[in-house]
């Protein structure tokens, strides 16, 4: 047998470290205690799937050649006198001034899955943990336990799940996001489970009183706790489904003008319920959107679906700040990596860009980034950061400082092991944290 | 005035003596099946705690229960008027060798140790689909063939060559960290129970030497990978085994060869405990040592004899994993109500009565397809090669975990991260409820279930004979005198019959005795 008796004591040991690290980084926020003072209060994710190019978009070189600009050789500026932006992005040129862009990001792989893990929970793999998405993160955070009251969940995701990992990883069931399905630029935006097709609400109440008359194994287990739990999410559910909760999702409540103002596509339309959603007090919400994996026909890609982001993005950072918004919300925008800057012209690509993880760009707004700034530059070509890299604990970690959340706090896992929320940022100047935007 | 007659009914069910009406399809007067030294084990320690033991589970009950635990599938109509109508005195005991014989049963089971082995193609493991494909058809082939326990360990863990054509070498690639101590860990969690890292620092250094030769290498082939022991060593090995043994390996010798040897021998406690413990949890909701992979010295088993015991008849029986599951199964143990007769903390972990588990999420999925008439089609997000998987294919089939579909996820199938059986998330949360109460799904299935035609066609405008066919497609039951008045009057109060059983078989879909297995 193994000597067993030593893993008390040496778990002990473990613990006692973890909590001088805890009170070390909480020193760091001031007296008050661990967490840092909250300046955002929600979060607005737009994940753009399969990794959008950073030279036809944030960070263009128009002087790098036809080789590396392809067709899109022009730039425009912005609001913001020095800053530039990609041809294809006129609208968002006008909002330069809400947002600032990272142009160093590095992630340090070009494969789908590892990048996508680490750009959306900020650790590092191989650590034999599958760690949460920044969005279960703050859903645990500031939902349920803590004083989060509306029947919508606190984490929403618009309208698909990625579906390369379980978002909530290590922290199980109750943090998954609620996925809405459905698509919101329909008549009726069909949010499963909570909008039903065809279902009268006197219906509905009568088949709630039937399911009740017949709870055989309810009644005859009367203090069962795990079959509490499920009367406790039926009720909730049901204040979903019979109560106003669900009309948020109801989009023929907004001004036609206002639709039109976002783009009347599912990327736009989920741009503007996820505002409405932040405006009710979701924390959280993610819109993932496809199709940026663009290996072949790079560019005609492009003239299709950046004009779509163009026009949702800069009509939600204008919403959001009309509203009054935007100081609380944080915008943030990216994939998991870039698009090689330069393009692949030769068979069976046909000018095609592949994937680049080294430098890329990412967006970031509101909630108290502050915009008109950029962050970091990579060289003439935009293929090697030349300035202030920025890794993505960095990015994370600040997010979570914006909101809050103290990057020591412990998260429960299944190995039982003592674990944080967020990894150390970098340290060092010009590295780490992202100071200059905070 | 539907609602207030609804009300009425439902105040007089909740006022009359719970267990009079509600107890009566879940339970039996008499035991079905006579008392093991199984039994007695259990009862003796009941009974050295003043705990008593539920009373008998009701045929129907039975029925249900096993069918669900054994090959993860609801009995259909047919099987269910079958049985509650068979007269034999050893019906439970024919089942249960029916059940070995369906080819859900190789089908479930294979899901299962697929979980525990990992299979998925994506991150973090990255078996990728080819490698996921061969190495479910060998564990399902095995699992089909009931392979002697010892040999199917043995094949994982010992095995060289290309992860598609010996497909046991999968074993060393499903694993997050590749290097000595991550495999260390896969293989003690795996076959012996336990959790490495609350080993000592020394002892999981000596654990991990057994693998430090283990090898990969890349073919030409797209993500052909081959595992090997690495044939360079020049140097023997001085290992220490886990009960603190020595002995030096020669660099001509695999070690993972002499581990094998070491964990397979017949005085060797961890292997033959840790799969008896297991096979218990799986039948019974938890092990006789809790968790069932968290084996320590400091967590005892709740019941040592009960546990010593099954141990031994399944090294005797030359581990045959199938003579284990009839012993648990033909218990009067595993035949109990749900329905605790003792409140005491001790009753759950000394086995005093069955208990209620919300079904996986794999499982419950499947039930829905059979009774809405179709399935999903899945299909993997992952490229080269793209997997399809026709609708026709029940889920519990599916091979590769990185292969889902958003019901799943809402329901907590496990990612297939990390091996532990705590992985398997069956808590129930409000968007499931929101899902079976209210989806397009659900009720596009109800619209068009061949099951509930099925019920018309026998019922003949009979709205009684409805209720009840009803009542045993669905929850493999008929309805008590007070369920059949509740469901006829929704049914005289409807304008439409159709909707009226569309809204009983909903009704009782959602209801605990749908979704717990009990």
């Amino acid at each position: 047998m193994p000597r067993f008796s030593k893993v008390r004591g040496f778990m002990g040991v473990m613990g006692t470290a973890c909590l001088v690290a805890t009170l070390a980084g909480a020193a760091a926020w001031g007296e008050a205690g661990g967490a840092p003072p909250a300046r955002a209060k929600a979060v607005i994710e737009l994940w753009l799937a399969g990794g959008p190019p950073h030279t036809d978009t944030f960070d263009p070189k128009p002087d790098a050649g036809y080789d590396y600009t392809g067709p899109l050789k022009s730039v425009i500026p912005t609001n913001v006198s020095g800053i530039q932006i990609g041809e294809l992005l006129p609208l968002l040129a006008q909002q330069a001034d809400k947002y600032s862009l990272i142009r160093s990001m590095t992630v340090g792989t070009d494969s789908h899955e590892t990048a996508a893990y680490m750009m959306q929970t900020g650790h590092p793999v191989g650590d034999g943990l599958v760690w949460p998405c920044v969005g279960a993160v703050v859903g645990m955070f500031k939902g349920y336990d803590h004083g989060y009251q509306n029947p919508i969940p606190p984490y929403v995701v618009l309208t698909q799940s990625l579906g390369r990992f379980s978002p909530a990883g290590f922290l199980g069931l109750k943090y998954e996001p609620f996925v809405t399905g459905g698509d919101p630029n329909a008549e009726r935006f069909a949010v499963e489970g909570i909008v039903a097709a065809k279902i009268t609400d006197q219906r509905q109440r009568d088949r709630r009183d039937l399911l009740r008359a017949l709870d055989l194994l309810g009644r005859a287990m009367p203090n069962n706790p795990r079959l509490a739990e499920m009367d406790n999410a039926e009720s909730k559910a049901y204040e979903l489904i019979l109560g106003d909760a669900g009309k948020i999702f109801d989009l023929s409540q907004e001004p036609a003008e206002m639709r039109d103002k976002y783009g009347r596509n599912s990327l736009g339309q989920s741009c503007l319920v996820a505002r409405r959603l932040v405006e009710l007090g979701v924390p959280y919400v993610t819109i993932n959107n496809g199709g940026w994996d663009t290996h072949k026909q790079h560019f005609e890609a492009m003239r299709r679906k950046l004009p779509e982001l163009d026009q949702a993005l800069a009509a939600l950072l204008q919403d959001l700040s009309d509203r009054k918004l935007l100081d609380t919300t944080i915008v943030w925008c990216r994939g998991e990596f870039g698009r090689t800057p330069k393009v692949y012209w030769e068979q069976p690509w046909n000018g095609g860009r592949g994937h680049y993880g080294r430098c890329f760009s990412v967006l970031v707004a509101g909630g108290g980034f502050q915009g008109g700034r950029v962050v970091g530059a990579s060289d003439a070509r935009g293929e090697n950061v030349v300035e202030r890299p920025v890794k993505v604990q960095d990015l994370i970690g600040s997010i979570y400082e914006l909101l809050g959340i103290d990057p020591n706090s412990p998260l429960p896992n299944p190995k039982g092991l003592e674990v944080q929320v967020a990894p150390p940022m970098e340290t060092g100047p010009g590295k780490g944290r992202l100071s200059e935007i905070m | 005035m539907r609602r207030l007659l609804l009300a009425t009914l439902i105040a007089l069910l909740t006022a009359t003596v719970i267990e009079a009406s509600a107890l009566e399809p879940l339970e039996a007067d008499q035991p079905a099946v006579p008392a093991t030294r199984l039994d007695e084990l259990v009862l003796a320690a009941l009974q050295a705690q003043g705990l008593q033991p539920a009373a008998p589970c009701s045929d129907a009950v039975f029925l249900r229960r096993v069918y669900l635990d054994m090959i993860g599938t609801l009995p259909t109509l047919r099987e269910v008027q079958g049985f509650l109508a068979d007269q034999r005195a050893d019906k439970r005991a024919a089942l249960i060798e029916n059940l070995f014989q369906r080819e859900e049963f190789a089908d479930y089971w294979s899901l299962k140790w697929c979980d525990l082995l990992r299979v998925k193609s994506e991150f973090p493991i990255n078996l990728w689909p080819n490698a996921v494909q061969a190495y479910h058809r060998w564990v399902r082939d095995a699992l089909d063939q009931n392979m002697p326990y010892d040999q199917f360990a043995r094949a994982l863990l010992t095995s060289s060559g290309s992860n598609f054509r010996v497909p046991t070498v999968n074993f060393y690639r499903a694993v997050q960290d590749r290097k000595p101590p991550g495999l260390a860990a896969a293989v003690t969690l795996t076959f012996m129970g336990t959790r490495l890292d609350r080993w000592p620092p020394d002892q999981q250094a000596q654990l991990a030497v057994f693998f430090s030769r283990v090898a990969y290498k890349k073919t030409g082939e797209w993500k052909e990978e081959i595992v090997y022991c690495d044939p360079t060593a020049a140097e023997p090995l001085a290992v220490t085994f886990p009960d603190g043994t020595t002995a030096r390996i020669p660099p001509d010798q695999d070690p993972r060869v002499v581990f094998t040897d070491w964990l397979l021998a017949p005085n060797n406690q961890w292997f033959a405990r840790a799969i008896t413990n297991r096979v218990w949890s799986w039948f019974l909701g938890r092990g006789i040592i809790h968790e069932p992979d968290d084996i320590r010295s400091d967590n005892p088993p709740s019941n040592p004899e009960l546990l010593a015991y099954l141990q031994k008849e399944l090294v005797n029986s030359h581990y045959d994993l199938r003579h284990l599951y009839r012993l648990i199964l033909n218990s009067r143990t595993y035949q109990q109500s749900c329905v605790p007769r003792s409140q005491d903390q001790q009753a759950e972990a000394l086995f005093a009565y069955y208990p209620v588990r919300r079904l996986d999420a794999e499982v419950l999925f499947d039930a829905l397809a059979y009774l809405g008439g179709y399935g999903t089609e899945y299909s993997s997000i992952i490229p080269e090669p793209y997997t399809y998987v026709p609708r026709s294919r029940r889920t519990i089939t599916l091979a590769d975990g990185s292969i889902s579909s958003r019901f799943l996820e809402v329901f907590g199938r496990p990612a297939r991260d990390t091996g532990l059986e705590s992985e398997r998330n069956n808590q129930i949360t409000d968007a499931q409820k929101l899902f079976l109460l209210n989806s397009t799904d659900v009720q596009r299935r109800l619209e068009v279930s061949p099951v509930l035609r099925a019920v018309v066609a026998q019922a003949r405008k009979d709205v009684n004979k409805a209720i009840i066919l009803t009542y045993a497609a669905v929850l493999s039951r008929h309805p008590t005198d007070s369920e059949l008045t509740a469901a006829q009057s929704y049914f005289t109060q409807a304008n439409n019959p159709g909707t009226a059983l569309q809204d009983l078989a909903w009704a009782l879909i959602n209801s605990k005795e749908f979704l717990y297995r009990h």
